[in-house]
């Protein structure tokens, strides 16, 4: 029973945060702003939890399976959450539904908890599942904005159709081998075209989740749509969760065909990376700008998984964390002037750093460490997963990846540009956020400066392994 | 060796300095940062000067030879079994000169800027810039590792783009910082990608390690470095060719030189300090400091240094003689000095007689910043008086800059290698290198010196002598004591820097090397540099209208060089043309006609379906199911029965 209690801690901590929020709704009465302070409080003592009691070990059969990298990377899923709650206040205090957002996305993390631990496809599809619904209901948050119901709409049909694939991939590779257990698929595996085809079936679900072309395009129309909360939950703590439970399904399931496998990934991950540049590059909406910077930095984190070996699973994790304070806070800047001021623009952000310097510069030094510049942490991250890539020599590779971060810089800069240099006879008027996004902004910032000069967090995910 | 970990100051003092400004300089203390920035650097300096001396006099000698030492060690991260990235300070004879030149140079730019930058609005944040600069590159000329390099390669990067974008409210300079960014950190992106293969191939990223690994004859590391290849050159190749490619980019070679020209744009004493003798030599450092593997293992890609630098030198000291805004001509003077400095190094080989061109390099770098920053510093105190860039505009100012006047002159004949000032050793040591080993090199180096000597004297006339120049309203008066002393500081750098018997202290295998001096080498470029020094009299002394004339029956080799060789209209061509119209318009084409393309053959199936959502504006939710459907079958037919 403590064993149970142990391993599921997480996935406890989450449901018991689900039912407490479902009874102060049916209790009722309490203030927005009261109520997301609680929140705040719920999700920084669950995620100052998620550091303890963590071991290693298996329940139900081999369906559920956790170990202390799993629990570490669930704790990253818990800061994004946590981020969230803090960045967006001044959007959260305003919606009628304060509660039932959370509810919602906790569910989801429910959902992504389950994924990435995993042991069995059927457990895999299920929690699949539980972690994309709850999320098209909260694309839709916005009850009264026309574009976020259709992005609600697009998001869910895209997922539908999703899904349908994957679980058509799962009965094929089910049909083949006559197991779904992740522990028995790799002795099965003898890369017959069935298989592999069902294998990527599967893996197009992943890269649906992860948004990789050709698989993205519901990224952006969701993401323009949708409240910056929600785009920001898409955005980096789904991708995260998707991108850990892929290293398992690689390393550990599909080991055997390795070959195949790094040349999809390598595959996709070039043209993602060109594709997502080259769109971010002419976008004007600061979300669906967002929404291209984040494909390609994905298809850097499938450069790094495709490496195979140590180093790239450490590598990912830790850009995962990296990509959690840099692209929240990128979001975070975003969802404040969207609420303040209406804006979502580049060009209206113009003159920024004169009326509003704290948030020009956090946008500035978010979109710094997406870029990969030093000494942010991005740097870092970027620097990490090319080296783990680097591992297999395909040269090729490397230069296209190389000069995707040139290509990145520049249209980072731009925004960079329209903040700091060019004149705007209107430009944002001075914004007082609220203190929690203030605060989660400062964590932020702290998080992609400290998080790459201090080598013991690399080396600290580098030991759970 | 003794206890050393004070050296680490170093490295903390200008940190501090960035900090604390940074920080609260704009609030808190505003009109002191100055004043505590050079303190912060005078300190720094010392330690430098104590280490250097220390260093050279003391403990670095062992059995006659300059070892390397890395007195200060940090294991930053352990990357995976036996690729650790170290942090540290690592000693050898380059490091510790580039420790002088550096903090020397930036103390001189700090202190000159006291008066320089008076009355900007951002003070504070200039001398919080210029610390988190000199940091950087203090941190990249002691790395002790080829990772520690990088990142402070890219840092340096990132604080030259805040200082050349000092003035973010001129269009130009904002252009200009952006344009250094991004061109760096295109050549950065091949030197990323040469670390990324030595360090596979060699399996470590410390120095010391790699070159060792990577130089000895019979190694499994060399070997597998070089018998592994891609389009038919070594893995090895490819690794030295890409990291110079970073190193041309920061160095401003032939063809990545573009940036500098433009980054002219960022205050004065900024340009004396990135520009002259400090980020731009960071490439020649990375050369020399990885010198053994390329002289031992890769001497095809020497060979590309030295045809390069050779190139650079000569079509750079070509444009400058054209140019008439007075920075540009600077920093055209400064890509053709670097440009000697490469070949020189090119031209070297490792150990012995044969290793001149190394130490040879190594002395220009050192008299180079001398009198270069000196250059800078006077071209400051010139546009502080005049308020304008433009060559036109001066004439006649000896009269009223007679210090400026004398401390130009001084650099003016040291960079025109007139014997007796620094220049004239270092440049001899050079040409005499290039002598011995190729002759094309050496009549390029040589006519680069004539030419160098004529556009240098060109300016020179033309800004102290000429017309005369007329007072506009108020009078102004030569800068204060800030500035001048700076420049008297350098000027006498500039005029002994050449006594410094530096084959002493730097070469190629750290043992002593003799300097030959003779005389019959030194007779043509002196005689040229003469003649180019008259030819600029001749032209510039009085006002005439002999220049026009020539310019005239030249028009079109000098409209050419005066338009730069049309290179950035080239890259414009290259990226806004090629790129943005072919590459963008296709991606855009493909959007609209390929997808729904796509999506008109699958009407009639789609077509209740598109009903059903017809409310929704764009009805796309049906293409992107296409596409996705597509991309999974494409990817597994592909994987099937393509590529099994």
């Amino acid at each position: 029973m403590t064993e149970f209690l142990i391993l599921m801690k997480s996935e406890l901590m989450a449901t018991a945060l689900i039912f407490i929020l479902l009874f102060i709704k049916m209790g009722g009465g309490m203030k927005n702003g009261l109520l997301l302070q609680v929140i705040q409080v719920l999700l920084l003592v669950n995620f100052i939890t998620g550091f303890f009691f963590n071991k290693e070990g298996n329940l139900f059969g081999n369906m559920f399976h956790t170990s202390a990298l799993i629990a570490f990377q669930k704790n990253i899923l818990n800061l994004g959450v946590y981020l969230i709650a803090l960045l967006n206040a001044d959007w959260l205090k305003k919606t009628d539904h304060l509660p039932e957002f959370f509810i919602l996305m906790l569910s989801a993390l429910l959902g992504m908890f389950f994924m990435v631990s995993s042991g069995n496809l059927l457990i895999f599809y299920l929690s699949l599942e539980l972690s994309s619904i709850p999320v098209a209901a909260m694309a839709n948050f916005d009850l009264h904005k026309k574009n976020a119901a259709e992005g609600a709409m697009k998001m869910i049909l895209s997922s539908a159709f999703s899904s349908g694939i994957l679980l058509f991939g799962i009965s094929l590779l089910y049909g083949a081998m006559g197991t779904i257990s992740f522990a028995e698929i790799p002795q099965h595996l003898d890369s017959s075209p069935l298989q592999v085809t069902a294998f990527i079936f599967i893996f197009s679900a992943f890269a649906f989740k992860l948004s990789i072309v050709p698989f993205h395009l519901w990224a952006a129309d969701v993401y323009e749509g949708s409240p910056v909360a929600t785009a920001s939950f898409l955005s980096v703590v789904s991708k995260g969760a998707a991108a850990f439970i892929f290293i398992t399904i690689l390393y550990k399931v599909f080991q055997p065909m390795q070959e195949l496998w790094y040349n999809l990934l390598v595959t996709v991950s070039v043209l993602t990376m060109l594709l997502g540049n080259l769109f971010a590059l002419r976008q004007q909406n600061i979300k669906r700008f967002l929404a291209f910077s984040s494909i390609a930095q994905v298809a850097f984190i499938v450069l790094g998984i495709s490496s195979n070996d140590h180093i790239g699973i450490t590598s990912v994790v830790y850009f995962v964390l990296v990509y959690v304070f840099s692209n929240l806070s990128a979001f975070g800047v975003a969802s404040v002037i969207a609420e303040h001021s209406g804006k979502e623009n580049i060009d209206d952000y113009k003159g920024l750093s004169k009326t509003n310097p704290f948030l020009g510069w956090s946008l500035t030094l978010a979109l710094f460490s997406l870029a990969g510049i030093p000494p942010t942490a991005g740097f870092f991250g970027k620097l990490f997963l090319l080296t783990a890539a680097a591992a297999k020599a395909s040269y090729w590779l490397i230069i296209v990846a190389a000069l995707n971060m040139v290509i990145s810089l520049y249209y980072y800069l731009r925004v960079v540009r329209a903040i700091f240099i060019d004149n705007n006879e209107m430009p944002i008027k001075k914004i007082q956020a609220d203190r929690s996004a203030e605060l989660g902004l400062v964590i932020c910032s702290v998080g992609i400066l400290l998080t790459g000069i201090v080598s013991w967090i690399y080396d600290f995910i580098q030991s759970l392994h | 060796m003794p206890n050393t970990t004070f050296i680490i100051l170093i490295l903390l003092l200008p940190l501090v300095s960035f900090v604390l400004l940074g920080l609260f300089g704009r609030k808190y203390i505003k009109a002191g940062s100055g004043i505590i920035a050079t303190i912060l650097l005078l300190a720094t300096f010392l330690v430098s000067i104590y280490t250097a001396c220390h260093y050279f006099f003391e403990y670095g000698k062992i059995n006659g030879v300059y070892e390397k030492l890395v007195p200060v060690k940090y294991t930053w991260l352990a990357f995976s079994n036996g690729l650790a990235i170290d942090m540290g300070v690592l000693l050898d004879p380059i490091s510790s000169m580039m420790l002088v030149v550096v903090s020397l140079v930036s103390l001189m730019v700090h202190i000159y800027s006291l008066v320089y930058m008076k009355g900007e609005e951002r003070f504070s944040t200039y001398y919080a810039f210029l610390g988190l600069f000199t940091f950087s590159m203090l941190g990249l000329v002691v790395s002790v590792n080829i990772f520690q390099i990088y990142f402070f390669w890219e840092l340096v990067g990132v604080s030259s783009f805040l200082l050349i974008g000092y003035y973010y409210d001129r269009p130009s300079a904002v252009a200009a910082c952006k344009k250094a960014f991004i061109v760096t950190r295109f050549a950065d992106a091949g030197f990323l990608i040469g670390i990324l293969i030595l360090s596979y191939y060699s399996g470590t990223l410390d120095f010391a390690a790699l070159i060792e690994k990577l130089t000895a004859p019979g190694s499994t590391e060399l070997g597998n470095a070089l018998s592994a290849s891609f389009l038919g050159l070594s893995a090895l190749t490819w690794g030295m060719l890409l990291v110079f490619m970073g190193a041309a980019g920061k160095s401003a070679m032939f063809p990545l030189h573009i940036w500098l020209p433009d980054a002219m744009e960022g205050p004065t004493p900024v340009s004396a300090l990135i520009h002259a003798a400090t980020m731009v030599v960071a490439g020649v450092f990375l050369v020399a400091r990885l010198f053994p593997v390329f002289a031992l293992s890769a001497p095809e890609v020497l060979n590309v240094v030295a045809y390069i630098g050779a190139f650079s030198a000569l079509f750079a000291a070509i444009i400058a003689c054209a140019q008439t805004d007075i920075k540009r001509v600077l920093a055209y003077s400064t890509m053709s000095q670097i440009g000697y400095m490469m070949f020189a190094l090119g031209v070297s080989k490792y150990g012995g007689e044969g290793g001149l061109g190394y130490t040879a390099s190594m002395f220009h770098l050192f008299t180079h910043a001398m009198f270069k920053a000196l250059l800078f510093l006077c071209a400051g105190a010139i546009i502080h008086f005049v308020h304008s860039n433009e060559m036109k505009d001066m004439g006649g100012l000896r009269k009223f800059l007679p210090v400026t006047h004398f401390t130009f002159l001084i650099a003016c004949l040291a960079i025109s290698g007139v014997p007796f000032f620094s220049g004239f050793f270092s440049k001899e040591e050079i040409l005499t290198a290039a002598l011995n080993h190729n002759i094309a090199i050496y009549w390029a180096g040589l006519a680069t010196a004539g030419l160098t000597s004529f556009y240098m004297f060109r300016l020179y006339f033309n800004i102290f002598w000429g017309k005369e120049f007329r007072q506009h309203g108020e009078t102004r008066r030569e800068g204060g004591f800030a500035m001048k002393a700076p420049m008297i500081l350098l000027a006498i750098g500039a005029a002994l820097a050449g006594y410094i018997p530096f084959g002493k202290f730097i070469s190629s295998d750290g043992k002593a090397l003799a300097i030959p001096f003779e005389l019959k080498h030194a007779i043509a470029p002196v005689a040229l540099s003469f003649v180019g020094a008259l030819i600029a009299a001749w032209l510039y002394l009085r006002q005439n209208n002999k220049p026009q004339k020539i310019a005239a029956s030249l028009s079109a080799l000098h409209q050419s060089a005066y338009r730069k060789f049309y290179i950035d209209e080239g890259y414009l061509f290259i990226t806004q043309k090629i790129i943005f119209n072919i590459v963008g318009k296709t991606a855009d084409w493909f959007d609209k006609n390929m997808v729904n393309g796509l999506v008109n053959l699958t009407a009639s199936s789609t077509q209740a379906f598109s009903f059903a959502t017809k409310k929704m504006q764009s009805g796309k939710v049906q293409q992107y199911a296409i596409y996705f459907l597509g991309g999974a079958i494409l990817l597994a037919v592909l994987f099937v029965y393509v590529w099994k």
